[in-house]
């Protein structure tokens, strides 16, 4: 087990370095120069040599390769090109709205997918079970951001039980913002969690513990909840891993949509203004996440499930 | 030829008796006919601007209504849909052709080759999609191509992977190793009697796959970050929608019933395509 955790955890930090290094080449590869795009066509000349100085521009590319990897393992990503404030300040401000928002998303639509799935797969074929299949086809297919823009018209314009904008302050009123952006997010996931958890489920429930379970006597119910169901999750855990890079893609739309403080804005917001080391910072911290979390994924899979540990 | 014509009547027949599937089937179809015959369809230019009409709900004249510029929402609805597959049909057969061979290789040739192969698919992976894609805008610009550009780069991991895991279960096959022994090449191998039986599960993945590629193209218009106005898209369309939401609620409506129908339409397709062509499938998703 501790083998197979530094394995991936080594794959991990290599994927994270390859992609580091290609996003970083990238920059370099864009014609034009980055300094003079940031500043304008009006800049003087003195300007521009003081940024490109700044930024490191004037040295050979491999040595500002080392540089950036020096100060990035100092936990600097660079300053921002207007305020001057530290890249990293600035994104870990706006990373908690982001986790904030995807958590909430998974925690609604797994609780509900799990539920429907358990309880479509204790009753299959019947009136539940066929509506359960229904709506996980069709709001697998959902993509967030027209959910998104769909519910702030119902929900937020014209009904007015939601707000439209920002992220709010206190608890009560925080949560009352998070309602839509979440729902937008988790719906095509209640679909699709169901679906897994029906097929574990199923399979699940012809192992021979669940039927000794059965044959001890022990209530239906019992047997659904504690036996089979504890084991038929674990599929939702790598799912939900494997899923953080969709989670983060949906959420920046979310925030775009109502307005909400996170990463997702960071983003667009410097991608206008060209700012590049914040739209960098702001990539690298997502990837770095996605990274984490997938082999996070796979290492309680494995722990779950030895068989995993020999797999690619 | 004469066999492989009768299995793909086969394979639509099996997903028209799918109810799930015909429908999926009719959906797509009445998309691909308004993309094709858009500019016959369309009772107006789609960017036509006509300012003394502008902002109207629906009516007999505008069905939809009509934009802040005046322009005919139906209109541009038709022409978004042409604009999605314009986008979506090359990205998704150019990431399978690309994403297919080097699968290939990956699973037939030497094994360092398949290492850096998988390395190269896990790095392209660890991106989040939509995060990817603001980067390259970010640093190529917006426009049709680079929409292209970006659901290429970031699906061939996908096919890459699957057409790795076909190859490397048929390699030892008695078929491959007897065409080995006579000396074929690896291109022959590869291309004569791998490809065949690889194609069926990718072309199902494709389909799967289109809907995520036409919501990305309008999530990028959206942000303003995708295909470039006056062009109707179904992104921008909901970007107009969105700054205009308190005025007119048919912007939002026109953009974005289109993209749920269409993904719903390509996903009904392939979920049954998937069940016909190889029932195997259904669990490894």
């Amino acid at each position: 087990m501790l083998s197979f955790a530094t394995r991936r955890f080594g794959l991990s930090l290599l994927i994270l370095f390859v992609a580091v290094t290609v996003m970083f080449l990238m920059i370099r590869a864009v014609p034009g120069d980055p300094v003079q795009i940031m500043l304008g066509p009006r800049a003087t000349p003195e300007l521009q040599a003081q940024l490109t100085a700044a930024l490191g521009l004037d040295q050979p590319i491999w040595k500002q390769l080392l540089i950036f990897y020096g100060n990035l393992l100092q936990g600097d990503l660079g300053t921002d090109v207007f305020s001057g404030r530290s890249v990293t300040d600035i994104v870990f401000q706006q990373l908690p709205f982001t986790l904030e928002l995807i958590f909430a998303s998974i925690l609604w639509s797994a609780s509900l997918g799990i539920a429907l799935g358990a309880y479509a797969a204790a009753h299959p074929n019947t009136l539940i079970d066929r509506i359960a299949a229904a709506i996980s086809v069709s709001f697998v297919a959902a993509p967030a951001f027209v959910v998104a823009l769909l519910a702030l018209l119902v929900f937020a314009v014209h009904l007015q039980w939601f707000p439209a904008i920002g992220a709010g302050e206190g608890f009560w009123d925080r949560l009352d913002h998070l309602v839509l952006p979440a729902f937008a997010i988790g719906l095509s996931w209640v679909g699709y969690i169901a679906r897994l958890v029906r097929a574990s489920m199923l399979e699940v429930m012809g192992e021979s513990h669940v039927r000794t379970a059965r044959a001890f006597g022990i209530a239906e119910r019992r047997v659904v909840m504690v036996y089979a169901l504890r084991i038929a999750i674990l599929p939702v855990v790598t799912v939900i891993g494997v899923g953080m890079g969709f989670l983060l893609s949906s959420a920046v739309f979310a925030e775009i949509v109502f307005a909400r403080p996170g990463l997702g804005k960071l983003v667009i917001d410097s991608i206008t203004t060209r700012n590049y080391p914040i739209v960098m910072g702001s990539v690298l911290i997502s990837t770095a996440l996605f990274v984490v979390s997938t082999a996070l994924a796979d290492l309680i899979n494995a722990l779950l499930d030895p068989r995993a540990r020999t797999a690619h | 030829m004469e066999k492989s014509r009768s299995e793909l009547g086969q394979i639509i027949i099996g997903v028209a008796r799918d109810p799930l599937g015909l429908m999926g089937l009719i959906i797509v179809g009445v998309i691909v006919f308004c993309a094709i015959f858009a500019y016959w369809i369309v009772p107006y230019d789609p960017i036509a601007m006509d300012i003394k009409s502008r902002l109207q709900g629906p009516s007999a004249a505008h069905l939809l209504g009509t934009d802040q510029l005046g322009r005919d929402t139906f209109s541009r609805v038709i022409a978004g849909g042409q604009v999605a597959l314009k986008v979506a049909l090359p990205a998704v057969f150019g990431a399978m052709a690309i994403g297919l061979t080097l699968g290939m290789i990956a699973g037939y040739g030497p094994k360092w080759l398949d290492n850096l192969l998988m390395l190269f698919f896990d790095t392209i992976r660890s991106f989040p999609t939509v995060m990817f894609a603001l980067a390259v805008v970010a640093l190529i610009g917006p426009s049709l191509q680079t929409v292209v550009f970006v659901v290429m780069a970031t699906s061939i991991p996908t096919y890459g992977r699957v057409a790795r895991t076909q190859t490397l279960t048929l390699r030892n096959s008695e078929f491959i190793l007897a065409e080995r022994s006579m000396g074929a090449s690896m291109a022959r191998i590869l291309g004569v009697h791998m490809l065949p039986n690889i194609i069926g599960v990718l072309a199902v993945l494709a389909a799967m796959d289109i809907p995520t590629v036409i919501a990305l193209e309008a999530g990028l218009s959206f942000l303003g970050l995708g295909v470039k106005p006056p062009t109707p898209s179904w992104g921008a369309l909901l970007k107009d929608g969105y700054s205009l939401i308190r005025q007119t609620p048919w912007l939002v409506v026109g953009g974005g019933l289109p993209i749920i129908l269409a993904t719903l339409g390509f996903t009904f397709l392939g979920e049954s395509l998937r069940d016909v062509v190889d029932p195997k499938l259904r669990k490894q998703r």
